[in-house]
Protein backbone atom coordinates (compact mmCIF):
# COMPACT_ATOMS: atom_id res chain seq x y z
CA UNK A 1 0.00 0.00 0.00
CA UNK A 2 1.32 3.20 -0.94
CA UNK A 3 1.67 5.67 1.93
CA UNK A 4 0.51 9.39 1.40
CA UNK A 5 2.18 12.09 2.72
CA UNK A 6 1.18 16.10 2.67
CA UNK A 7 4.06 18.55 2.42
CA UNK A 8 4.06 21.88 3.65
CA UNK A 9 5.54 23.75 0.94
CA UNK A 10 6.24 27.80 1.57
CA UNK A 11 8.47 27.76 -1.93
CA UNK A 12 11.69 27.60 -0.30
CA UNK A 13 14.49 25.37 -0.83
CA UNK A 14 14.31 23.34 2.42
CA UNK A 15 10.45 22.26 2.09
CA UNK A 16 11.27 21.42 -1.73
CA UNK A 17 14.20 19.16 -0.20
CA UNK A 18 11.86 17.56 2.33
CA UNK A 19 9.04 16.93 -0.37
CA UNK A 20 11.56 15.12 -2.73
CA UNK A 21 13.39 13.05 0.33
CA UNK A 22 10.34 11.28 0.88
CA UNK A 23 9.03 11.11 -2.50
CA UNK A 24 12.35 8.91 -3.07
CA UNK A 25 11.23 6.81 -0.73
CA UNK A 26 8.25 5.76 -3.13
CA UNK A 27 5.86 7.70 -0.79
CA UNK A 28 3.00 9.87 -2.46
CA UNK A 29 3.22 13.39 -1.43
CA UNK A 30 0.85 16.42 -2.19
CA UNK A 31 1.97 19.98 -1.25
CA UNK A 32 -0.09 22.32 0.59
CA UNK A 33 0.60 25.78 0.97
CA UNK A 34 -1.15 28.48 3.35
CA UNK A 35 -1.95 31.73 2.33
CA UNK A 36 -1.76 34.46 5.36
CA UNK A 37 -1.55 37.95 3.07
CA UNK A 38 1.39 38.53 4.28
CA UNK A 39 2.90 36.45 1.92
CA UNK A 40 6.23 37.59 0.22
CA UNK A 41 4.66 36.21 -3.07
CA UNK A 42 4.92 38.96 -5.76
CA UNK A 43 2.75 41.30 -4.27
CA UNK A 44 4.95 44.16 -4.84
CA UNK A 45 5.91 42.56 -8.38
CA UNK A 46 2.43 42.67 -9.35
CA UNK A 47 2.01 46.52 -8.01
CA UNK A 48 5.31 47.91 -9.49
CA UNK A 49 5.64 48.52 -12.94
CA UNK A 50 9.41 48.59 -12.61
CA UNK A 51 9.85 45.39 -11.46
CA UNK A 52 7.92 44.13 -13.85
CA UNK A 53 10.69 43.05 -16.09
CA UNK A 54 11.72 40.96 -14.03
CA UNK A 55 10.51 37.13 -14.53
CA UNK A 56 7.88 36.45 -11.65
CA UNK A 57 6.91 33.53 -10.41
CA UNK A 58 5.13 31.81 -7.46
CA UNK A 59 7.82 29.88 -5.77
CA UNK A 60 5.02 27.47 -4.66
CA UNK A 61 3.78 26.67 -7.79
CA UNK A 62 7.61 26.37 -8.89
CA UNK A 63 8.66 23.99 -5.58
CA UNK A 64 5.36 21.51 -6.68
CA UNK A 65 6.18 22.00 -10.39
CA UNK A 66 10.26 20.40 -10.50
CA UNK A 67 8.67 17.57 -7.66
CA UNK A 68 5.35 16.50 -10.21
CA UNK A 69 2.91 17.40 -7.08
CA UNK A 70 -0.17 18.46 -6.69
CA UNK A 71 -0.20 21.87 -4.79
CA UNK A 72 -3.12 22.65 -2.51
CA UNK A 73 -3.22 26.69 -1.73
CA UNK A 74 -5.23 27.59 1.21
CA UNK A 75 -6.35 30.75 2.09
CA UNK A 76 -6.20 31.63 5.78
CA UNK A 77 -6.36 35.08 6.00
CA UNK A 78 -9.35 35.03 8.49
CA UNK A 79 -8.49 32.67 10.89
CA UNK A 80 -4.25 33.25 11.09
CA UNK A 81 -5.39 37.35 12.12
CA UNK A 82 -5.53 35.44 15.79
CA UNK A 83 -2.13 34.39 15.44
CA UNK A 84 -1.11 38.30 14.39
CA UNK A 85 -2.71 39.61 16.95
CA UNK A 86 -2.45 37.38 20.01
CA UNK A 87 0.51 35.05 19.82
CA UNK A 88 1.12 33.14 22.84
CA UNK A 89 4.61 32.57 21.99
CA UNK A 90 5.13 35.93 21.38
CA UNK A 91 6.76 38.08 18.17
CA UNK A 92 10.16 37.90 16.35
CA UNK A 93 12.45 40.85 16.31
CA UNK A 94 9.89 41.99 14.32
CA UNK A 95 5.99 41.88 14.02
CA UNK A 96 6.45 37.89 13.16
CA UNK A 97 4.86 35.68 15.22
CA UNK A 98 7.06 32.62 14.08
CA UNK A 99 6.19 29.77 16.47
CA UNK A 100 2.62 30.50 16.88
CA UNK A 101 2.66 30.66 13.12
CA UNK A 102 4.30 27.23 13.05
CA UNK A 103 1.89 25.78 15.07
CA UNK A 104 -1.11 27.00 13.54
CA UNK A 105 0.17 25.70 10.15
CA UNK A 106 1.13 22.37 11.02
CA UNK A 107 -2.49 22.23 12.80
CA UNK A 108 -4.48 23.39 9.93
CA UNK A 109 -2.18 20.86 7.66
CA UNK A 110 -3.04 17.75 10.51
CA UNK A 111 -6.48 19.07 10.35
CA UNK A 112 -6.21 18.36 6.04
CA UNK A 113 -4.65 15.20 6.23
CA UNK A 114 -7.32 13.86 8.65
CA UNK A 115 -9.97 14.72 5.94
CA UNK A 116 -8.40 13.72 3.07
CA UNK A 117 -6.96 10.46 4.03
CA UNK A 118 -3.51 11.22 4.38
CA UNK A 119 -0.77 9.11 6.87
CA UNK A 120 1.46 11.69 7.91
CA UNK A 121 2.99 15.43 7.54
CA UNK A 122 6.20 17.11 6.64
CA UNK A 123 8.10 20.03 6.82
CA UNK A 124 11.63 21.34 6.02
CA UNK A 125 12.10 22.56 9.44
CA UNK A 126 16.09 22.40 10.08
CA UNK A 127 17.05 22.60 14.21
CA UNK A 128 18.62 25.57 14.71
CA UNK A 129 18.04 27.45 11.59
CA UNK A 130 15.70 30.27 12.45
CA UNK A 131 16.14 31.98 16.06
CA UNK A 132 12.74 31.93 16.92
CA UNK A 133 10.79 28.76 15.28
CA UNK A 134 13.56 26.03 14.55
CA UNK A 135 15.38 25.27 17.98
CA UNK A 136 15.46 22.34 19.58
CA UNK A 137 13.06 23.15 22.23
CA UNK A 138 10.46 24.12 19.54
CA UNK A 139 10.46 21.14 17.76
CA UNK A 140 8.29 19.15 19.97
CA UNK A 141 6.29 22.15 21.16
CA UNK A 142 5.20 22.31 17.42
CA UNK A 143 3.90 18.85 17.26
CA UNK A 144 2.33 19.03 20.61
CA UNK A 145 0.25 22.15 20.36
CA UNK A 146 -0.75 21.39 17.07
CA UNK A 147 -2.06 17.96 17.50
CA UNK A 148 0.24 16.53 15.01
CA UNK A 149 2.33 14.70 17.47
CA UNK A 150 4.30 12.10 15.90
CA UNK A 151 2.75 12.11 12.60
CA UNK A 152 5.02 14.99 12.18
CA UNK A 153 8.13 14.47 10.34
CA UNK A 154 11.20 16.67 9.46
CA UNK A 155 13.13 14.81 6.96
CA UNK A 156 15.92 17.02 7.03
CA UNK A 157 16.55 16.89 10.48
CA UNK A 158 14.98 13.62 11.55
CA UNK A 159 17.93 11.92 12.64
CA UNK A 160 18.51 14.60 15.20
CA UNK A 161 14.84 14.02 16.99
CA UNK A 162 13.51 11.13 18.75
CA UNK A 163 11.83 8.69 16.04
CA UNK A 164 8.37 9.54 14.76
CA UNK A 165 5.27 6.88 13.49
CA UNK A 166 6.32 7.05 9.98
CA UNK A 167 9.84 5.46 10.91
CA UNK A 168 8.41 3.44 13.10
CA UNK A 169 6.06 1.79 11.46
CA UNK A 170 8.96 1.60 8.25
CA UNK A 171 6.34 3.29 6.17
CA UNK A 172 9.82 5.90 6.13
CA UNK A 173 13.64 4.37 5.99
CA UNK A 174 15.23 6.53 9.14
CA UNK A 175 18.75 5.93 7.96
CA UNK A 176 18.04 7.97 4.35
CA UNK A 177 16.80 10.75 6.50
CA UNK A 178 19.04 14.04 7.60
CA UNK A 179 20.89 14.81 10.32
CA UNK A 180 20.90 19.07 9.54
CA UNK A 181 21.20 21.47 11.97
CA UNK A 182 22.54 25.09 12.79
CA UNK A 183 22.02 28.27 10.53
CA UNK A 184 24.61 26.61 7.43
CA UNK A 185 23.11 26.65 4.38
CA UNK A 186 25.90 24.42 2.79
CA UNK A 187 23.80 20.97 3.59
CA UNK A 188 21.34 22.04 1.70
CA UNK A 189 22.78 23.46 -0.93
CA UNK A 190 24.94 20.12 -1.67
CA UNK A 191 21.80 17.70 -1.31
CA UNK A 192 19.81 20.68 -4.15
CA UNK A 193 22.67 19.79 -6.40
CA UNK A 194 22.37 16.13 -5.44
CA UNK A 195 18.77 16.33 -6.50
CA UNK A 196 20.14 17.99 -9.53
CA UNK A 197 17.80 21.26 -8.77
CA UNK A 198 18.90 24.75 -9.59
CA UNK A 199 17.52 28.38 -9.63
CA UNK A 200 15.62 28.29 -6.04
CA UNK A 201 14.44 30.64 -3.96
CA UNK A 202 16.39 31.86 -0.55
CA UNK A 203 14.74 34.12 0.75
CA UNK A 204 16.84 35.90 3.33
CA UNK A 205 14.94 37.03 6.04
CA UNK A 206 11.32 34.41 6.37
CA UNK A 207 9.01 33.95 4.26
CA UNK A 208 6.52 37.33 4.94
CA UNK A 209 6.47 40.29 5.40
CA UNK A 210 6.17 40.33 8.78
CA UNK A 211 9.79 39.65 9.02
CA UNK A 212 10.10 43.35 7.66
CA UNK A 213 11.20 46.32 10.02
CA UNK A 214 9.54 48.68 7.67
CA UNK A 215 6.53 46.83 7.03
CA UNK A 216 6.22 46.07 10.86
CA UNK A 217 6.99 49.52 11.86
CA UNK A 218 3.59 50.78 9.71
CA UNK A 219 1.43 47.85 10.97
CA UNK A 220 1.94 49.11 14.71
CA UNK A 221 1.70 52.22 13.66
CA UNK A 222 -2.09 50.98 12.03
CA UNK A 223 -2.71 48.99 15.39
CA UNK A 224 -1.75 51.99 17.66
CA UNK A 225 -3.34 54.69 15.81
CA UNK A 226 -6.78 52.94 15.52
CA UNK A 227 -6.62 51.74 19.31
CA UNK A 228 -6.98 47.72 18.38
CA UNK A 229 -5.23 45.34 16.35
CA UNK A 230 -8.04 44.44 13.99
CA UNK A 231 -7.38 44.89 10.54
CA UNK A 232 -8.63 43.35 7.18
CA UNK A 233 -7.12 41.86 3.56
CA UNK A 234 -7.18 45.55 2.25
CA UNK A 235 -5.39 47.10 5.19
CA UNK A 236 -2.01 44.62 5.02
CA UNK A 237 -1.92 44.70 0.95
CA UNK A 238 -2.12 49.16 1.34
CA UNK A 239 0.95 48.63 4.02
CA UNK A 240 3.09 46.91 0.79
CA UNK A 241 2.39 50.06 -1.06
CA UNK A 242 3.67 53.97 -1.51
CA UNK A 243 4.61 56.01 0.71
CA UNK A 244 3.07 56.29 4.26
CA UNK A 245 2.86 59.91 5.60
CA UNK A 246 0.89 60.32 8.93
CA UNK A 247 0.10 63.80 10.00
CA UNK A 248 -2.25 63.06 12.59
CA UNK A 249 -3.37 60.60 13.97
CA UNK A 250 -6.81 60.39 12.81
CA UNK A 251 -5.07 59.96 9.32
CA UNK A 252 -2.71 59.17 7.44
CA UNK A 253 -1.51 59.45 3.52
CA UNK A 254 -0.69 56.47 1.17
CA UNK A 255 0.84 58.36 -1.77
CA UNK A 256 2.27 55.95 -5.34
CA UNK A 257 5.55 56.51 -6.22
CA UNK A 258 4.89 55.26 -9.90
CA UNK A 259 2.32 54.01 -12.51
CA UNK A 260 1.60 50.72 -11.21
CA UNK A 261 1.12 51.75 -7.40
CA UNK A 262 -0.47 54.63 -8.88
CA UNK A 263 -2.82 52.68 -10.64
CA UNK A 264 -3.27 49.68 -8.11
CA UNK A 265 -4.37 52.34 -5.55
CA UNK A 266 -6.72 54.10 -7.68
CA UNK A 267 -9.13 50.97 -7.62
CA UNK A 268 -9.52 51.59 -4.02
CA UNK A 269 -11.18 55.00 -4.44
CA UNK A 270 -14.63 53.87 -3.83
CA UNK A 271 -13.44 52.85 -0.16
CA UNK A 272 -11.09 55.79 0.64
CA UNK A 273 -11.11 59.47 0.53
CA UNK A 274 -8.41 60.59 -2.43
CA UNK A 275 -5.90 63.13 -3.95
CA UNK A 276 -4.75 63.68 -7.41
CA UNK A 277 -2.44 66.41 -8.99
CA UNK A 278 -4.35 68.07 -11.59
CA UNK A 279 -2.05 71.13 -13.27
CA UNK A 280 1.43 68.27 -12.95
CA UNK A 281 2.13 65.38 -13.25
CA UNK A 282 2.12 63.79 -9.41
CA UNK A 283 0.90 60.97 -7.25
CA UNK A 284 -2.38 59.44 -6.15
CA UNK A 285 -2.65 59.42 -2.79
CA UNK A 286 -5.30 57.72 -0.55
CA UNK A 287 -6.18 59.12 3.13
CA UNK A 288 -6.75 56.39 5.17
CA UNK A 289 -8.75 57.24 8.56
CA UNK A 290 -11.55 60.15 9.50
CA UNK A 291 -13.16 62.56 6.87
CA UNK A 292 -10.45 65.22 6.67
CA UNK A 293 -11.59 68.55 7.83
CA UNK A 294 -11.14 71.50 4.86
CA UNK A 295 -7.34 72.77 6.77
CA UNK A 296 -6.66 68.59 6.82
CA UNK A 297 -7.48 68.64 3.57
CA UNK A 298 -5.13 71.78 2.62
CA UNK A 299 -2.20 70.34 4.24
CA UNK A 300 -2.29 66.45 2.55
CA UNK A 301 -2.73 68.27 -1.11
CA UNK A 302 0.22 70.39 -0.11
CA UNK A 303 2.16 67.60 0.76
CA UNK A 304 0.82 64.97 -1.66
CA UNK A 305 1.87 68.73 -4.21
CA UNK A 306 5.35 67.78 -2.92
CA UNK A 307 5.71 64.51 -4.56
CA UNK A 308 4.58 66.16 -7.68
CA UNK A 309 6.57 67.65 -10.95
CA UNK A 310 5.06 70.90 -9.52
CA UNK A 311 7.05 70.74 -6.20
CA UNK A 312 9.20 73.95 -7.42
CA UNK A 313 6.40 75.38 -8.50
CA UNK A 314 4.27 78.31 -6.45
CA UNK A 315 0.90 76.56 -6.96
CA UNK A 316 -0.30 73.34 -7.69
CA UNK A 317 -3.84 72.37 -9.08
CA UNK A 318 -5.29 69.05 -6.59
CA UNK A 319 -8.50 67.01 -6.62
CA UNK A 320 -9.75 65.98 -3.28
CA UNK A 321 -12.76 63.44 -3.39
CA UNK A 322 -14.65 61.36 -0.62
CA UNK A 323 -14.64 58.01 -0.79
CA UNK A 324 -16.73 57.38 -4.12
CA UNK A 325 -17.19 61.03 -4.33
CA UNK A 326 -17.39 64.01 -6.79
CA UNK A 327 -13.89 65.63 -7.08
CA UNK A 328 -13.35 68.87 -5.95
CA UNK A 329 -10.61 71.18 -7.04
CA UNK A 330 -8.09 72.54 -4.46
CA UNK A 331 -4.79 75.01 -5.54
CA UNK A 332 -1.91 74.80 -2.77
CA UNK A 333 1.66 75.65 -2.66
CA UNK A 334 3.66 72.53 -2.47
CA UNK A 335 4.76 71.75 1.18
CA UNK A 336 8.62 72.68 1.59
CA UNK A 337 10.50 69.24 2.00
CA UNK A 338 11.97 70.95 5.66
CA UNK A 339 8.53 71.05 6.71
CA UNK A 340 7.56 67.81 6.72
CA UNK A 341 8.81 66.67 10.11
CA UNK A 342 10.84 63.44 10.19
CA UNK A 343 8.31 61.73 12.32
CA UNK A 344 5.55 61.94 9.81
CA UNK A 345 7.34 59.47 7.73
CA UNK A 346 6.38 55.86 7.99
CA UNK A 347 9.86 53.87 7.45
CA UNK B 1 -20.93 20.27 -17.64
CA UNK B 2 -21.18 23.60 -16.60
CA UNK B 3 -19.28 27.09 -17.33
CA UNK B 4 -19.18 29.67 -15.02
CA UNK B 5 -17.39 33.09 -14.63
CA UNK B 6 -15.02 34.15 -12.02
CA UNK B 7 -13.96 37.88 -10.74
CA UNK B 8 -10.92 38.23 -9.69
CA UNK B 9 -10.06 42.01 -10.33
CA UNK B 10 -7.45 43.52 -7.83
CA UNK B 11 -6.49 40.60 -6.19
CA UNK B 12 -3.09 39.86 -6.00
CA UNK B 13 -1.36 36.25 -6.54
CA UNK B 14 -1.76 33.66 -5.25
CA UNK B 15 -5.46 34.74 -4.64
CA UNK B 16 -7.05 34.79 -8.09
CA UNK B 17 -4.96 31.46 -8.11
CA UNK B 18 -7.29 29.82 -5.05
CA UNK B 19 -10.55 31.56 -6.45
CA UNK B 20 -10.04 29.20 -9.66
CA UNK B 21 -9.11 26.21 -7.42
CA UNK B 22 -12.15 26.66 -5.16
CA UNK B 23 -14.62 27.31 -7.85
CA UNK B 24 -13.13 24.65 -9.85
CA UNK B 25 -13.65 21.83 -6.99
CA UNK B 26 -17.37 21.18 -6.81
CA UNK B 27 -17.58 20.98 -11.00
CA UNK B 28 -17.95 17.82 -12.72
CA UNK B 29 -14.82 17.25 -15.24
CA UNK B 30 -15.31 18.85 -18.96
CA UNK B 31 -16.99 22.28 -16.86
CA UNK B 32 -14.64 25.74 -17.92
CA UNK B 33 -13.89 28.23 -15.90
CA UNK B 34 -13.58 32.03 -17.05
CA UNK B 35 -11.96 33.83 -14.38
CA UNK B 36 -10.69 37.91 -15.26
CA UNK B 37 -8.07 38.83 -13.30
CA UNK B 38 -6.26 42.12 -13.51
CA UNK B 39 -2.56 40.93 -11.62
CA UNK B 40 -0.25 40.05 -14.22
CA UNK B 41 1.19 37.29 -12.47
CA UNK B 42 -1.68 35.15 -13.22
CA UNK B 43 -0.58 34.84 -16.45
CA UNK B 44 2.53 32.39 -15.32
CA UNK B 45 0.51 31.15 -11.87
CA UNK B 46 -3.01 29.73 -13.42
CA UNK B 47 -1.07 27.66 -15.98
CA UNK B 48 1.83 26.57 -13.44
CA UNK B 49 -1.17 25.75 -10.92
CA UNK B 50 -3.53 24.44 -14.07
CA UNK B 51 -0.37 21.92 -15.19
CA UNK B 52 0.60 20.35 -11.67
CA UNK B 53 -3.35 19.67 -11.37
CA UNK B 54 -3.68 18.49 -13.90
CA UNK B 55 -6.47 20.89 -15.82
CA UNK B 56 -6.22 22.38 -18.79
CA UNK B 57 -5.76 26.36 -20.26
CA UNK B 58 -7.89 26.94 -22.91
CA UNK B 59 -7.33 30.49 -23.58
CA UNK B 60 -5.91 33.61 -22.44
CA UNK B 61 -6.81 36.95 -23.39
CA UNK B 62 -5.72 40.58 -22.49
CA UNK B 63 -7.81 43.31 -23.05
CA UNK B 64 -7.64 47.25 -21.25
CA UNK B 65 -5.27 45.42 -18.50
CA UNK B 66 -7.30 43.23 -17.66
CA UNK B 67 -6.41 38.83 -18.33
CA UNK B 68 -9.30 36.66 -19.09
CA UNK B 69 -8.32 33.17 -18.98
CA UNK B 70 -10.55 30.26 -19.74
CA UNK B 71 -9.78 26.79 -17.83
CA UNK B 72 -10.90 23.11 -18.22
CA UNK B 73 -11.30 21.05 -15.49
CA UNK B 74 -10.06 17.49 -17.14
CA UNK B 75 -9.00 15.73 -13.79
CA UNK B 76 -11.38 15.45 -10.54
CA UNK B 77 -8.35 13.99 -8.51
S1 LIG C 1 8.26 34.28 8.62
FE1 LIG C 1 6.03 34.66 8.60
S2 LIG C 1 5.14 32.86 7.52
FE2 LIG C 1 7.27 32.32 8.12
S3 LIG C 1 7.03 31.30 10.12
FE3 LIG C 1 7.44 33.48 10.56
S4 LIG C 1 5.41 34.42 10.74
FE4 LIG C 1 5.12 32.43 9.73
Amino acid sequence: MTRKAAALISGGLDSLLAAKAIQQQGIHVEGINFFTGFCVEGHTHAIRKQDKDKPKRNNALWVAEQLGIKLHIIDIVDEYKDVVINPKHGYGANLNPCLDCKIFMVQKAHEWIQKKGFDFLITGEVIGQRPMSQRKQTMPIVAQESGAEDLLLRPLCAKNLPPTRPELEGWVDRELLHDFSGRSRKPQMALARHFGFEDYAQPAGGCCFLTDENYSVKLQDLWTNRGHKKYDLDDIMLLKVGRHIRPHKSYKLIISREEGETRFLSGYKKQFQSIKTISHAGPLALIEGATLNAEQIRLACAIVARFSKGKSSEQVELTYSAAGGEPETIHVSPLPAHEIPQHWYLL
Amino acid sequence: MQTIKVDARRLLCPMPVIRLQDAMEPLPVGSQVIITCTDPGVKNDIPAWSRINGQSVLNIQEQDHEIIITVQKDSNE
